[in-house]
């Protein structure tokens, strides 16, 4: 059953129902193939830049669809429902045009947001680094401005689409000043002395390509810092905060199809001669899978609301990431219970949406950090 | 710059159950999902295709009630540059002889037609007249069951394909085109071309304004009439076979007793 809405107009139905047509004829029946074969859709993405669906949360001005966040991230929700790597790669693009679109000069922005915006270029972001995890002020590596270059030595981690970007939206250290001394590169992906490792061996969303990626010498004009030296941990964790809400809308999405899987499983399924569904005990396990999934979503459209009236959201937008990716965990783990040995099988996705949950904890700040933000307010009040 | 309409009908969703109602045998149309028949959007695509290599312009024409006006925004959000809907209630039952002479008249009002492009036949339905009868009331060469179109100055060329073969044919514009499965693949709209279609032009019409008789449409003046309906029934079950080391023997054998190696 897909998840009911509340939408603020027409345009925003027609246009989830452009989603849902494509996520059902486009998306759904490859994404087990393409998971399993480790296969990253690149086309799929070119398709969702033709439907003008990756640049949606920004201006028109700059070739977005001008829409807010609350209508933008349930139009991701339903394209991580029909595949979780392909709405984590959505949600992470469009972290990476972030920094551009609000940190940029106009003469940066006319020069390269619309072709990322509204046209098919994929990004990527590169904070992380091997021994700068959650602690992102540790990064090193580093970026020397020399006649009008900077020119960049270092390892980046754990980069969504790392070799296949066409940008990476990367923080480098200027100063030794601890986070303070970190600024923000625009990184052209045929910039000399950028390459890329191999992809990780991941548990789970084998169809996005996870690699380090490494600077050698790489030589990057300097017209290419966004914001003064010094912004980039600022720009950073800025754009985090509105990647976490994308992350929780992609966790509901892949808790949506887990909760879907399970139902329609427990209806077709029969035990001592009636559907499964029938038991009190599926009934509750299915109705907490539901709430879990409904209240999840609840929370991440309500920090959207603040974050489109232009209120504070930090807060708001680690809770979401916490609520929605713990509740996206519980409900594909249920669901395999579920689907009893069938979903411990590779014949069934449910398996593939438990090992599909697991990252969403860890990844643009683990949920620990997110509690340790969450306190921090509280402390500050 | 040729000037295109395009037929098209809103139908039952084929990924939903689809019933008719009780009393009349119509269509129940609460019942199931409506949407812009995939049939249509193909011959939108070809349209759009056309318009593009030459200019001009594409028109989506749509009888149907009320809610039809959702296939026709499809259409414009596709890229068409206008619409007209043909709405009224008299029109309800309408059978495809009536259908079709209400779209001819429709057509009339648009000036300068050269193609008039339909799906070859839609998914509710499936009559499969619609654009010959078209055709043959406004006087235009039909060129039916599409694979392939081609517009050249005041000519078009298309290759048919039916059962039959491929068959070449060629006609002088204006003429009416139906498109068949394989003529393209459609695109999808894009979030800009929705926003777009709220700002084009929809020009509703009831069949006074077309000058056709409210005693000529519906279904109590239907030149064909739906006495009897029942579900298709249940598929049977298959014959099992179990493989004991044998099991392309009994295939065969299988095969053979049907007749078909």
């Amino acid at each position: 059953m897909p998840a009911e809405r509340l939408l603020p107009d027409r345009d925003a139905e027609d246009l989830v129902k452009l989603t849902r047509e494509i996520a059902r004829d486009e998306l759904a029946p490859i994404a087990a193939r393409y998971e399993e074969e480790e296969r990253f859709p690149r086309e799929q993405f070119r398709l969702l830049g033709r439907s003008g669906l990756l640049g949606l949360p920004y201006p028109e001005a700059w070739g977005g669809g001008g829409l807010s966040y609350e209508v933008y991230l349930q139009v991701l929700e339903e394209v991580a429902t029909a595949w979780m790597s392909m709405g984590v790669g959505l949600s992470v693009h469009v972290m990476s045009c972030f920094a551009l679109a609000e940190y940029g000069t106009d003469e940066q922005r006319a020069r390269w947001l619309p072709d990322m915006l509204g046209g098919e270029l994929l990004g990527a972001y590169a904070l992380s680094e091997p021994q700068a995890g959650s602690d992102a002020a540790a990064l090193t590596t580093r970026a020397v401005l020399t006649d009008s270059t900077y020119v960049v030595n270092g390892v980046k981690a754990w980069i969504t689409h790392g070799g296949h970007a066409d940008f990476y939206t990367t923080m480098v250290r200027t100063s030794p000043d601890g986070g303070r001394g970190v600024s923000c590169l625009l990184v052209d992906a045929a910039t000399p002395g950028l390459s890329a490792a191999p992809p990780e061996h991941k548990m789970g969303l084998t169809g996005s390509p996870t690699t380090q990626m490494i600077f050698d010498d790489a030589r990057v004009p300097a017209d290419r810092l966004l914001g003064a030296e010094g912004d980039g941990l600022r720009i950073a964790l800025t754009a985090l905060s509105s990647g976490r809400l994308g992350i929780a809308a992609c966790s509901v999405g892949l808790a949506q199809a887990a909760l879907d899987e399970a139902v329609a499983y427990a209806k077709e399924r029969s035990q001592f001669g009636r559907p499964i569904i029938e038991f009190q005990g599926m009934e509750f396990l299915l109705a907490d899978m539901a709430a879990a999934v409904e209240s999840a979503r609840a929370t991440y459209l309500e920090a959207a609301r603040r974050r489109d009236r232009g209120l504070p959201f930090t807060r708001q937008a680690s809770i979401a990431k916490l609520v929605a990716t713990d509740a996206a965990m519980k409900v594909t783990t249920d669901a395999v219970q579920v689907l009893g040995g069938a979903g411990y099988t590779r014949d069934f996705p449910v398996e593939r949406y438990l090992r599909e949950a697991k990252v969403p904890q860890i990844f643009e700040g683990t949920n620990q950090i997110q509690r340790m933000l969450i306190a921090r307010e509280l402390r500050r009040s | 710059m040729p000037n295109i309409v395009v037929l098209v009908k809103q139908v039952p969703d084929t990924y939903s159950e689809r019933k008719l109602s009780e009393g009349d045998h119509t269509l129940d149309r609460d019942f199931a999902d409506a949407v812009l028949d995939e049939i249509n959007e193909r011959a939108i695509e070809e349209a759009l295709q056309i318009k593009e290599a030459h200019d001009g312009e594409v028109t989506v024409l749509c009888v149907g009630p009320d809610r039809a006006t959702d296939a026709i925004r499809k259409g414009l959000s596709m890229g068409a540059d206008k619409a007209i809907h043909v709405l009224d209630d008299a029109l309800h039952g309408s059978d495809l002889l009536q259908t079709a002479k209400v779209l001819a008249a429709a057509i009339r009002t648009v000036e300068d037609v050269d193609l008039v492009i339909a799906g070859n036949e839609a998914s509710d339905g499936a009559g499969g007249a619609v654009p010959a009868v078209v055709a043959e009331l406004l006087g235009y060469p039909q060129l039916t069951h599409a694979r392939e179109v081609t517009v050249d100055g005041t000519t078009v060329k298309v290759t048919r394909e039916t059962e039959d073969g491929l068959t070449h044919l060629e006609a002088s514009l204006p003429a009416v085109v139906s498109v068949g499965e394989k003529i393209n693949e459609p695109r999808y709209p894009s979030f800009k071309g929705i926003m777009a279609a709220k700002k084009k032009p929809v020009e509703t019409v009831d069949i006074a304004d077309l000058g056709v008789d409210a005693g000529d449409v519906g279904l109590a003046n239907a030149w064909s009439t739906v006495v009897e309906a029942a579900p298709k029934p249940p598929r049977e079950a298959g014959q099992r076979v179990e493989d004991d080391g044998d099991g392309g023997v009994k295939i065969a054998e299988y095969l053979v007793g049907q007749k078909l190696i």
